[in-house]
């Protein structure tokens, strides 16, 4: 039930975004949906990629500070309220989300939302027995394919 | 507190009664000793003229608070005399010569007699017993013979407690760990980095530690850090001493650890020893960072008064366990080249760099940035992130900025504000990193 989500660090200055974007690039690494947290100082860039384990790789090869994160993508009807009623759900299980982003993608009437929890495994737990639905990696496989 | 629990497990001995003596009495032999130096190094034309400018004779030499009023030495004052000008014996009566590298600029030249060579090895005897040292045991000592100290002062040190010698001298790694390997010694004696050097070459040939016999390590000539001493001792399998000493003053001798490892005792029967500010001289109170100032009390062919060691150093006079009453130094925290005084208060990069190592465990690279844009210093310190330090999450990364500003603070003193930056930003040369830029200096403001 959990996705791999490439986190790297960088720093707040002209042109540091380009770098790891580069690097993936060039590794042939295709972006299907990122976030980016930033302070005056620095800045996480979260990335979900189609091939995580070659990204990693290709980012720690150039150097880039780079970590793989566990996180829980779970798929909404993309109409008002979606995300409403998940967020209601994650309320009740008493679990605290770290960060979250969301993503739509070809299948229409869909998006999926990417949640960090405080704790990955009480979260899915208590998810799973409020019966929502969490994609596994093949699932988002499956969708994000062009 | 770890620390502490290793030393029952091995047993505490004192080679020489000295070393043990209430302070009262070591008090009465220090003065004694400092009225014969003052009588002795009278017709070394510096401090003739040094003593004659201020009065000094041996009788007035009341207490040892007399010390004070006696001139510094320093090396350029040893530079300006070269040779042998600090002479105090007639030149027959030398038996060695040893000196510094000389890598930044002249060398300097040392002179023993006999006698001191004697009193030499008794002192490194004392510290070498002290961390462990037993007659029975074979010693590998990995320095270099010649000029520098290091070499023969524990060659000889080793030979007064009667241990085996395997006189390795430096260079040659592979057959360094052939000797370790067949001779079987129970100590290693060499710098701490060539210690850390063996260990990379042995873990790349495939010796596992447990292939030597080594279990006493006793390491110097340089200065290292807490987190050297783990890194030895974990990838080597011994127990790390310290120990201190420069050529000036004896060689090694002037200080090591006991079995406590909680700072160097200073022999302080040879060596009187003041830790002073660097800028005004003053003493600083015990606990705090100040130059140590060393007198060597007892050497015949060449003794200095009052000689200026640029190294940065802590006091502790609490008692130590182990029974010696001489007071102890901490390791060497930084050279009084290397001090920066930011808003009145004196720092080192090495006490930025201990604070980043109670934090992460091992220092990353790091860069202390000192400005003035008004009328007081601010400073900023920039740290590389490394990818077990990193978090996806702000909180943590916040969390970790909080943490190493605040053990900034509880070690210097000062408000520092820290920036986490990329790996590889920081400038380095030849290996080693560049830590300070002082803005201030390019402005004029220094």
């Amino acid at each position: 039930m959990k996705i791999h989500q490439l986190s790297i660090f960088l720093e707040n200055r002209a042109g540091q975004l380009r770098q790891p974007c580069r690097v993936m690039a060039e590794a042939g690494v295709d972006i299907k949906t990122l976030s980016l947290a930033d302070t005056q100082q620095f800045g996480i860039l979260r990335l979900i990629v189609d091939d995580w384990e070659k990204a990693r790789d290709a980012l720690e090869r150039a150097g880039v500070v780079a970590k793989v994160t566990e996180v829980v993508a779970i798929e909404v009807p993309d109409h008002p309220g979606g995300l409403d009623s998940v967020l209601a759900v994650i309320e009740q299980s008493g679990t605290n989300v770290e960060y979250m982003y969301a993503f739509t993608y070809g299948r229409e009437g869909k998006a999926v939302l990417i949640f960090r929890f405080e704790d990955t495994d009480k979260a899915i737990e208590g998810l799973s027995q409020r019966g929502v639905n969490m994609l596994a990696r093949a699932d988002l496989d499956a969708l994000i394919k062009p | 507190m770890t620390e502490l629990m290793m030393a029952p497990k091995l047993d505490n001995q004192v080679w020489d009664d000295a070393e043990t003596m209430p302070r009262d009495h070591l008090e009465v032999r220090q003065l004694r000793r400092l009225r014969d130096l003052v009588a002795r190094v009278a017709h070394v034309p510096f401090y003739r003229d040094a003593f004659a400018k201020e009065g000094i004779t041996p009788d007035s030499i009341q207490s040892l608070q007399d010390l004070r009023r006696l001139p510094l030495t320093t090396k350029a004052d040893l530079r300006e005399h070269y040779p042998l000008g600090f002479l105090a014996v007639p030149r027959e009566r030398v038996a060695r010569y040893h000196g510094s590298s000389g890598t930044t600029g002249r060398p300097t030249f040392v002179a023993y007699t006999a006698e001191d060579l004697a009193l030499w090895a008794n002192l490194c005897a004392r510290f070498l017993v002290a961390g462990g040292l037993r007659q029975s045991h074979t010693v590998h000592i990995a320095f270099g013979y010649g000029l520098f100290t290091g070499g023969f002062g524990l060659h000889y040190g080793v030979e007064r407690v009667g241990a085996a010698i395997v006189p390795a001298a430096s260079g040659n790694t592979e057959r360094q760990i052939m000797l370790m390997r067949d001779l079987k010694p129970e100590v290693l004696v060499c710098t701490p980095s060539y210690a850390l050097y063996i260990a990379e070459v042995m873990r790349e040939q495939g010796v596992a530690p447990g292939e030597l016999s080594l279990r006493y390590g006793h390491f110097g000539g340089e200065p290292w850090t807490e987190d050297m001493r783990h890194a030895i001792e974990r990838e080597l399998g011994v127990h790390a001493f310290n120990n201190y000493g420069l050529s000036e003053v004896i060689g090694p001798g002037v200080s090591g650890e006991c079995l406590w490892r909680t700072g160097m005792h200073i022999q302080e029967d040879h060596f009187l020893v003041e830790c002073v500010d660097p800028e005004t001289l003053d003493p600083v109170e015990d606990g705090q960072p100040g130059e140590l100032i060393f007198t060597s009390l007892t050497k015949q062919a060449l003794p200095l008064i009052r000689y200026r060691t640029r190294d940065i150093a802590r006091l502790d006079r609490s008692p130590c366990p182990c029974g010696r009453t001489g007071v102890r130094m901490s390791r060497v925290i930084g050279r009084t080249d290397d001090m920066l005084i930011i808003r009145g208060v004196n720092v080192f990069p090495s006490q930025v760099e201990e604070a980043l190592l109670r934090v992460e465990g091992t220092a990353p690279h790091y860069l202390i940035e000192i400005d003035r844009p008004g009328a007081l210093d601010e400073t900023r310190v920039r740290v590389e992130m490394r990818p077990q330090d990193f978090s996806d999450r702000m909180s943590q990364m916040h969390a970790l900025r909080e943490r190493i500003e605040h053990e900034i603070y509880s070690v210097t003193g000062l408000h520092m504000r820290v920036d986490l930056v990329e790996p590889q930003t920081l400038e380095r040369f030849v290996g080693k990193a560049k830590r300070v830029i002082d803005h201030r200096r390019e402005k004029g403001l220094l």
